[in-house]
């Protein structure tokens, strides 16, 4: 009876099911909307990071910035007497100017609860060329080398025009990134794709070899088998690799030995690239270096998203702030409403279940068909609410609307010398901006909470209806309602 | 079969206090058939949902069998109701998204009767009130007079000992309600039940071999002998 009963009040009195499971799939739609959506900026995020710091990177470890950073400029020596001839002379400058010892990579690796630690070394090279007709050589475009903080986006490779009194150069940057080709699972090339030609292997530690990013390839026509000349030493190009976000973490890459020669910089680093064997540790995984491994500064992904602004960040905190409200709030609302019009649906079958239990009806079956009937309009609801989610979901994602996110909060870095932070992991950036397309994944876990809801609601429904069902008497088969 | 002793009931809404029953005493034997009449607001169904074990009295006694239903539980109650009494409404009371097969099924149900089975003398009952035909029929598909030919199939097919009926022709036209009385005390005569009937039906109460009268709240009974 328990199911003819119900399947009969379902189908005569659909309009009445259909009001309720409309409540709860309005809410439940939304949840699963706004979950999808703030996954997507999640992903987004990481996105962004990875960018930064290459895949499964947990966290790194820079020298911890030092009042007066021993701020070198870089200087150039020219023959000034062979005038009207062409010069070339590159300056490899250590980014930031602050140096780990690589042995730091092995302390940080033995801490606790750290799968794997890795060093590498990021260079900026200042390559000037051009002829030089006795005169004065006015170096850069005032501050284009000074302090690598201080330079514009680093998007591109800055290029200034140098004309010092009858001389005419050119003035080129670019980065480099010396690799510990012992493990590349970890760090800014893990990040990347070789996209021709080969990419670095553990057998590369001695020799000069390179890879070069696809861009700066692309901008100085450097092919698979092109020459690279670095400070006078050949390297032979051995891959192009293409970064998996579209903006690469260095514009060439070496073996790390190699990178070390080229900086005067024996058995230093800039960086350790930290993965932690459990997301859970991160945060002591980070006590403990900066603890047992004194005078570095540990940076994690979450101290690098907080630097993040632009709209991503905007948006993403409007979907984990306004949006989680929003739906909270939406949900219990159709909770309620569920749940009363339930009860108003009982109040309207008062003389109805008073005959039941007229006729001898336990209190609980009565209750229970009531119950039954809220958790199917439940999961009704649940079924058009997942319908209505993923709707918006593949609304948001059809749009992908462009989110940008701006990194390092727009050179507002102040004392400008030291590594700033994460800043002496990658390039030179002080700021930098990644647009990244929107997207809204739903997850099995979003579902299974969309299904949980709907249950949850029914039942939230169905306890409100019933309660009033079983407060009924038999005497109410006589009551006058209609 | 039935001895009331004392009973009263008096509702109570806010501060308002409602003496619906005031010391009722009432002895109706096995068998037996009681019209109730009396004016409207006089406690008529109030008495009738005491002796159905409804609702309880405030005072007094309402012994059915010897078994005093104003003390018992409420699931030994339910059970009484489930397994003794028939109980026929005014407005009959079926379940309007339930066809008169299943409406008379629902009284088999609290006494856990295989389903094959309860649908099985659903359709006896509802055959025995000449409604056959319409075992799958809603309410809203019949007439009053078929509507309450399935309550009284619903009432009847767990074979109780007591038939109470509140106005049971109240709803229906003059024809109709010929047909259900003659309907229902055919079903008296036959199953030897005990019958109590409340109705405004003067030529039922002329011929009623006892009549009880109630004014507000106060019973007086006449008995005679049927000509
Ligand atoms: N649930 C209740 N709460 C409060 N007062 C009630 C309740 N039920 C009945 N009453 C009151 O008790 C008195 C008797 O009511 P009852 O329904 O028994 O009268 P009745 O004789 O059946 O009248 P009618 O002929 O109109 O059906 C009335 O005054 C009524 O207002
Ligand atoms: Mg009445």
């Amino acid at each position: 009876m328990f199911f003819t009963y119900l399947r009969r009040e379902l189908r005569r009195r659909r309009k009445a099911a259909l009001v309720v499971a409309l409540g709860l799939a309005l809410g439940i739609g939304l949840v699963i909307t706004v979950d999808s959506v703030s996954s997507g900026m999640d992903q987004a995020q990481g996105k962004v990071l990875k960018s930064l710091y290459g895949l499964g990177t947990d966290m790194t470890v820079t020298k911890a910035a030092s009042a007066a950073s021993a701020t070198t400029r870089p200087q150039f020596n020219f023959n000034a007497n062979s005038s009207g001839s062409s010069q070339s002379s590159d300056r490899v400058l250590v980014q930031g100017f602050q140096t780990l010892a690589s042995s730091t990579a092995t302390e940080v690796g033995a801490q606790p609860h750290v799968a794997k630690a890795v060093g590498g070394l990021n260079l900026q090279v200042l390559k000037i060329n051009g002829t030089f007709t006795q005169g004065q050589f006015q170096p850069g475009q005032g501050s284009g080398q000074g302090s690598s903080q201080g330079g514009p986006g680093g998007g591109q490779s800055p290029q200034g025009q140098v004309r010092g009194g009858g001389a005419q150069f050119d003035a080129n940057s670019y980065s480099v990134y010396g690799v510990d080709v012992s493990d590349l699972t970890l760090g800014p090339l893990s990040s990347s794709k070789i996209t021709s030609g080969a990419g670095l292997t553990a057998a590369d530690a001695k020799a000069a070899d390179a890879v070069v990013d696809a861009s700066y390839a692309k901008q100085n026509k450097i092919a698979v088998g092109s020459q690279l000349t670095i400070k006078g030493t050949k390297f032979k190009v051995v891959g192009i690799s293409t970064a998996d976000s579209g903006d690469a973490a260095a514009d060439v890459y070496l073996p790390l030995s190699r990178a070390q020669t080229l900086a005067d910089a024996k058995d230093k680093i800039t960086t350790v690239y930290v993965k932690a064997s459990d997301s859970q540790q991160i945060s002591a995984v980070k006590s403990a270096i900066q603890k047992d491994v004194p005078g570095t500064t540990v940076t994690t992904s979450a101290d690098l998203a907080s630097t993040v602004s632009g709209s991503l960040s905007t948006a993403s905190s409007l979907a984990s702030n306004v949006g989680r409200w929003l739906s909270i709030a939406v949900l219990i609302a159709a909770f309620l409403v569920a749940g009363l019009l339930t009860s108003s649906a009982v109040s309207r079958r008062v003389r109805e279940f008073g005959t039941l239990k007229a006729l001898g009806w336990k209190s609980g079956r009565v209750t229970r068909q009531v119950m039954g009937e809220a958790l199917v309009n439940g999961l009704i609801g649940g079924a058009l609410g997942i319908a209505l989610g993923l709707a918006g979901a593949y609304a948001v994602t059809a749009i992908s609307p462009t989110l940008t996110a701006q990194l390092g909060g727009g050179g507002s870095a102040p004392g400008g010398g030291g590594p700033g932070g994460f800043g002496g992991g990658a390039r030179q950036a002080a700021a930098r901006t990644v647009d990244i397309a929107l997207t809204a994944p739903v997850s099995v876990a979003t579902i299974v909470l969309a299904v949980l809801l709907a249950l949850g609601g029914g039942l939230i429904a169905g306890t409100f209806g019933g309660w009033r069902a079983s407060r009924l008497r038999p005497a109410d088969a006589l009551r006058r309602v209609e | 079969m039935y001895q009331l002793t004392g009973v009263t009931k008096r509702y109570r809404r806010g501060k308002d206090t409602v003496d619906a029953l005031r010391g009722i005493d009432l002895a109706i034997a096995d068998g037996d058939q009681l019209v109730i009449q009396g004016p409207t607001g006089g406690g008529k169904s109030t008495l009738l949902q005491m002796l159905g074990g409804l609702d309880r009295p405030t005072n007094g006694s309402v012994l059915l069998d010897g078994t005093d239903l104003a003390r018992l539980g409420e699931t030994r109650l339910t059970r009484v109701r489930a397994q003794q009494i028939g109980f026929i409404f005014q407005s009959f009371n079926l379940i309007p998204t339930l066809t008169a097969q299943e409406n008379v099924e629902t009284a088999l149900v609290p006494l856990g009767v295989h389903p094959g089975q309860r649908r099985q003398q659903a359709a006896e009952a509802l055959e025995s009130v000449g409604l056959g035909e319409r075992l799958s029929h809603l309410p809203s598909e019949l007439s009053g007079g078929q509507q309450q030919r399935v309550a009284i199939a619903r009432a009847l097919v767990k074979q109780p000992k007591v038939l109470l009926a509140d106005e049971p022709t109240g709803n229906l036209d003059e024809a109709t309600r010929d047909d259900i009385m003659s309907l229902l005390e055919g079903l008296w005569r036959d199953r030897g039940l005990t019958f109590v009937i409340v109705t405004h039906d003067s030529a039922i109460a002329k011929r009623a071999p006892r009549l009880a009268t109630i004014r507000k709240g106060t019973l007086t009974v006449r008995e005679s002998t049927p000509s």
